[in-house]
Parts: structure tokens; sequence; C-alpha cells
């Protein structure tokens, strides 16, 4: 099938789905005007039940907690994907990026860069963890907490540090990290059945809503996933540059 | 509001097309950071701060990183091949 | 106005799969695929949007004021992180495509036996 013949095809099939798609979404409430009621009914009691003031959080991590755990795991299968496609293969060698320094052709990061990378990462690491903890108060939760964790260890190969950021956070370590991350969720839900109620119940004691320590298992969900979604970030990062800066096939030029 | 909210959407509408018609892979990053960027204003005008932080997070820095590391793998493997118009 | 969100949501799929079809470079077919996920985004964020509402969050307003939809939030916000994920998944088959037979063009990849 040539490629025009494709585009072709494929134009006249959009145009029949968008057709569809247009009929059907016209079907829809205006939008602004909100029908269901599953929206209002949680606003009403989420605080009151589950001492949370972020009633997303609430939502994702103990009203929908199963969902929840089934994206963490689908998070921990493409990483370990990406572990396993971007592993040596048979006939490529690895080469520490501190011992082919006399022939490698990439410039040195201006001092520009350096100092303000390294100068921003100690905010990004502590912005990181406040958002983590801080997810059933205000906006956040594990999920972005983790991302902005991840952009720290971006930071410091940024600013041409990759050999510091390996000896410091090495790889061993992230696994572990991210393993504990997805197990913990399991453990947490466990804990629940072990104290008589449902998988992944909230039996630890709510507290007052906006308290830091409060709404039960939410805010230990939240630092668990935080831990899993940052492992697994630097773990893909590492990946990549591995690939990019360490594995060579014979004969590859750098 | 009314006015914010139509030029909002027509906006992501214009980037989103923008990121598609962009061929090269390497600009095609650039335009995606700024998509995920506006994609992350329009979830802050539907009153959402948590999806707009992780979308901000993700869209903007996470993924076009993803995409320039895996740009320079390729490019670290034959050069610069002209072969992907 | 009334439906603007969903035929924006109707065209960014559109676009998006267009991108997909008529991609000469993997690389570039993965952001395409972002941008067609990224229209699921807005439909749910639409389907709970309620006009002079404010976000589900009461840590300073008292509980019982007007605010959105919580449950699309909680879906939506997990699905972006995981869809990420997903495309440096497919970013990482690319990879391994294009060191195996030495082009991102997926014309040039429908042989498998040639080398």
């Amino acid at each position: 099938m040539t490629p025009a013949l494709r585009r072709r095809v494929f134009l006249v099939a959009a145009a029949v789905a968008g057709a569809l798609l247009v009929w059907g979404l016209t079907g829809l409430p205006d939008y602004g005007v909100y029908a269901g009621p599953y929206g209002d009914v949680l606003n009403q009691v989420a605080v009151a039940e589950r001492k949370a003031a972020n009633v997303v959080a609430a939502v994702t991590f103990d009203y929908r907690g199963i969902d929840t755990m089934g994206e963490e795991f689908i998070l921990f299968a493409a990483v370990l994907g990406v572990a396993i496609l971007l592993r040596a293969q048979r006939d490529e060698t690895e080469q520490p990026p501190d011992e082919d320094a006399a022939d490698r052709h990439a410039p040195g990061t201006s001092n520009a860069v350096r100092v303000v990378g390294l100068a921003l990462l100690g905010p990004v690491v502590l912005f990181g963890i406040y958002v983590v903890t801080h997810g059933h108060l205000s906006p956040g939760g594990g999920f972005q907490g983790g991302v902005v964790l991840a952009t720290g260890a971006l930071l410091v190969y940024l600013s041409g540090e990759y050999v510091t950021l390996r000896r410091v956070s090495p790889e061993l370590l992230t696994d572990l990290a991210e393993s504990t991350g997805a197990a913990g969720y399991v453990a947490v839900g466990l804990v629940g059945v072990a104290a008589g109620a449902t998988f992944l119940a909230n039996v630890l004691p709510l507290g007052q809503p906006g308290m830091l320590l409060s709404a039960g298992t939410i805010p230990v969900l939240n630092l668990v996933v935080g831990l899993e979604v940052a492992g697994g970030f630097v773990l893909l990062l590492y990946e990549f540059l591995e690939q990019t800066l360490v594995i060579r096939r014979p004969g590859e030029v750098t | 509001m009314i006015v914010l909210e139509v030029s909002v959407f027509l906006l992501v509408a214009a980037a989103g097309t923008a990121v598609v018609l962009t061929r090269d892979p390497l600009n095609q990053a650039i335009v995606a950071s700024f998509y995920g960027l506006v994609l992350g204003i329009m979830f802050f005008v539907y009153q959402a701060p948590d999806v707009a932080l992780s979308q901000i997070a993700v869209g903007a820095v996470a993924l076009p990183l993803m995409i320039l590391l895996a740009l320079a793998k390729v490019r670290a493997l034959g050069g610069d091949r002209r072969d992907d118009r | 106005m009334r439906h603007l969100p969903y035929m924006v949501a109707a065209w960014l799929l559109l676009i998006g799969l267009y991108g997909v079809v008529t991609s000469r470079n993997l690389v570039h077919t993965i952001t395409c695929l972002s941008v067609a996920q990224s229209s699921t985004y807005i439909l749910l964020l639409s389907v709970g949007f309620e006009r002079g509402g404010t976000a589900p969050i009461f840590l300073d307003v008292p509980v019982g004021t007007k605010a959105v939809d919580p449950v699309v939030g909680a879906l939506t916000l997990t699905d972006i992180v995981v869809g990420a994920t997903v495309s440096a998944l497919l970013l990482a088959l690319a990879v391994q495509a294009d060191k195996h037979h030495g082009s991102l063009d997926p014309e040039r990849l429908g042989k498998a036996q040639d080398d």
C-alpha cells in the first residue's frame, strides 16, 4: 500500500469517524453544566468521611484505590520493559564514561549551566518532597511529586555530572526504591485486610482535616507512590543515558 | 472568562496540530513541550490544579526529555541521516 | 460554544491518528500518539467541569462550595504520568529497531530478514 493510497483511505475513514464523533458528542450535556451526581456527593461527604482536604487525593487513593494500584503497576511494568529492552546486547560492550575521556568529543557544559543546575537541585528536591507529603492537603500527591523528584536527577545530569549521578544514586538503590514503592502499595492494602476490613480500606487513625497527619492511609499511599514514580523515572533516565553514553557496539562513534 | 476559555481551547487545538505537522523529531520535541505547557494552562482554567501540576511536570519536562534521549542514541548510531523527512 | 471542548477533543484525536498513519519516522509517530492520548484528558475534564465551581480542595473554603468533579481529575492525573511511561517504552522499542535495521522509517522496517 503506497503512502498516498494509505492517506486517502485514512481520510475517508477519519471523515466517517469524525461525523460519528460529532454526532455523539453533541448529545452530551452542555459544557459547564454538570449533570452527574457523583461529583456533588463526593464533594459533600469526602472531607467528613476521610478527613482529607483534597478530595481528588481521597478519590485516587481511597474511594478508587484499586484503580490507582493498577495504574501504578502499569508504570512498573513499562519501566521493567524499558530496562529489558535497553540492556546490553551480546555484541555490545560497556564503557563507563570516565574511561574514554581522551577521545570524547562532547563539549563540556558551561559554568553558568552548572551553577544554576546545581543550585536549583536542593530546592527542587525539597519541593518534590513537599508535594508528595502534602498530597492530601493541597494539590499534589505521589504522582506529581515523584516526577518533580526525578527532575532533580535530571538537573544533575544536565549540569554535566553524569558520573556523579551514577555514584550518588546507583542503579541498585533506584531499583530498590521503585520495587519498594510498588510492593508498599500492596502492603498497605494488606494492612487493611489484617485489621479485619477489606483490602485497601482506610484503617489508620483519621485525625482532623488540614493536619499533616490525617486521612489515614492516604499520606502513606502518597509516600509509597511518590517513591515508586521517582524511582521509575530515574531508572528510565538511566537506561536511556546508558544507551547513549555507555553501551557501545563494535565500530560505533561517540 | 468566556473569552479566556475559548481562546485557550483554540490555542490547544492549534498547538496539537502544530505538534503533528512538525515532521522533524528534534523540532517536534520542543513543540511538544510547548503543547504540554498550554495543556497545563487549560487544566488550570478547568479548576483542576492536581491535573495541571501533573501535566506540566510530565508533558513539558519528562516526555520531551525522553524523546531527546532516544534521538541522541539514534543519532549516535549513524551520524545525521536525513532519511526521515 | 456549548460543545467546543468536545470538538477540540475529537479534532485532536483525529489529527493525532493522521500523524500516526502518515508518519515517516518512528519517534514522530510516538509523539503523535501522545497527542491523541491527550484528547481523552480534555474530554474527561470537560464532562466534569461546572461553570462557577472552584477546585475540589476544601482546606480554606468551606465544604459545600460549588466545586468541579473530583472523580475525573483523579482518573486524569494518574493517566498522564502512566501515559508518559508507556511512551518511554515505545521509544525504547524505536531505539532498538533503529539499532537493528539502521533506519527509523516505517516503510523500511517492513521486511525483517533483509540484514
